[in-house]
């Protein structure tokens, strides 16, 4: 079967969808129920460095050998990856309000991830002022692979150099051996999996749209 | 590799410009605060400082690009690589950028009054920052003049790109003010200098591709 990942990840999402909204969580201070943003919250990174590294590796190889397809691959890549940013913002910030008691705060985790997607959001500008479709596809193929350079260490070199209110750092209960219990792993595992499988199913679907939307303007000019 | 360098540096027509600028900048800061009357507190001081920093890096390197012509342009491709004329431009770029830095610097404290108690390190620290700046915003302004609404990109594509650098500078220039030891900045300069390989290596590598169009 060709579409077996497909229906994995139909069946994951699916049981991350339910396990982890009734199985048992541990009782921590302070976050309670709301740990369970972590099935939630925590694979949309997860996802979104993945379909990142999809996206740089098809703009290095349109780099190597330019094709249409590549660098709508590596675009399409790029904009599920934002997509996947910007849940995972929206998700911490609503976890956020009911744990912390604010929608944002300046923290060096969340600014982080912030300005990484405001990185991300230059590529889409980036692309959009250029009217020569050969010229845009190279220099924003160049821009992806310096932006993946520079948002990396935002994301997971600079929040561990502070201390952070962010669970995982400073002493909070988070994502850690010590406080990770094996019934939670069953289901933040599939739900990583799961939600990553979801993000490159996206892209491929976006990607199948722009070439065929290519296609039909390639026969329009013919 | 000597012979490009030399080549920007005889257009250093905007040099004057920049210096003329970033003075002009730091007098417009003293006049606003002065109505305040005594000493700008510490973080402000930081924070004006590396805002001023910013913008005149962003304006001293987008002249870079812009103002090269098609004919020049041509005549570099047929005579250099491509990663000579990148490392030229950052080299160029650097140097200019410190030079700014420093002549910021002097005249910042002179008007505005000196805080920093560990002063070698803030001055390394302005020298690593001035680097970085250096080697991000050459390979941006290169994409940049590539498109056409080129200077608003500058600023887009610019600030995101450099505040992971700018994040560490500003903690650590403030462990200078706070004259606290070196070991308490170590690891961040050490960060910030791996930063500052990573970009450069990333646009000694990618700036062939950006300069065969």
């Amino acid at each position: 079967m060709k579409n077996w990942w497909k229906a994995l990840t139909v069946v994951l999402l699916l049981y991350v969808a339910v396990a982890g909204l009734l199985m048992p969580v541990p009782r921590l201070a302070i976050l309670n129920e709301s740990i369970r943003n972590l099935y939630f919250h925590v694979p949309m990174w997860f996802g979104m460095t993945a379909i990142l590294v999809a996206s740089v590796y098809y703009s290095v190889r349109y780099l190597r050998a330019p094709t249409p397809e590549l660098d709508i691959k590596a675009h399409e890549a790029a904009r599920t990856g934002i997509l996947m940013g910007c849940v995972g913002l929206m998700t911490g910030s609503i976890w956020a309000r009911f744990t912390w008691g604010a929608w944002w705060t300046n923290d060096p985790k969340l600014n982080g991830a912030a300005v990484a997607m405001l990185i991300y959001g230059a590529y889409l500008v980036l692309r959009s002022s250029f009217t020569d479709e050969q010229q845009r596809a190279r220099v924003s193929a160049i821009y992806n692979v310096f932006a993946f350079a520079v948002a990396m260490p935002l994301f997971y070199i600079l929040p561990r150099l502070t201390d952070s209110l962010h669970p995982g750092a400073g002493g909070n209960p988070a994502f850690a051996r010590y406080d990770l219990d094996s019934d939670m792993r069953l289901v933040f595992y599939p739900a990583v999996i799961g939600w990553t499988l979801l993000a490159f199913w996206v892209a491929q679907l976006a990607t199948r749209i722009s070439v065929l939307k290519l296609k039909v303007y390639e026969k329009q000019i013919a | 590799m000597q012979k490009d360098f030399r080549l920007e540096w005889r257009q250093r027509a905007a040099l004057n410009g920049m210096l003329l600028y970033v003075s002009s900048t730091v007098f417009v800061c003293y006049l606003s605060f002065s109505s305040r009357g005594g000493q700008l507190p510490a973080p402000a001081w930081n924070a004006l400082f590396w805002i001023v920093l910013l913008f005149s890096a962003i304006n001293a390197v987008a002249k870079g690009f812009l103002q090269e012509s098609r004919g020049r342009m041509l005549y570099y491709y047929t005579v250099v690589r491509p990663q000579a004329v990148i490392l030229a431009k950052i080299a160029y770029n650097a140097l200019l950028l410190v030079g700014l830095a420093l002549v910021a610097f002097t005249l910042y404290s002179v008007v505005l009054g000196n805080p920093v108690q560990n002063v070698p390190l803030f001055v390394g620290n302005v020298l690593l920052g001035a680097v970085g700046f250096a080697g991000t915003l050459t390979l941006v302004a290169g994409i940049a003049a590539k498109a056409t609404n080129s200077s608003t990109l500058m600023a887009v594509l610019g600030f995101p790109l450099m505040v992971p650098m700018l994040l560490l500078l500003i903690k650590v220039s403030k462990n200078a003010l706070d004259g606290l030891e070196f070991e308490a900045s170590r690891n961040s300069l050490l960060t910030l200098l791996a930063l500052n390989l990573i970009v450069g290596a990333v646009s000694y590598l990618l700036f062939p591709f950006l300069w065969r169009s």
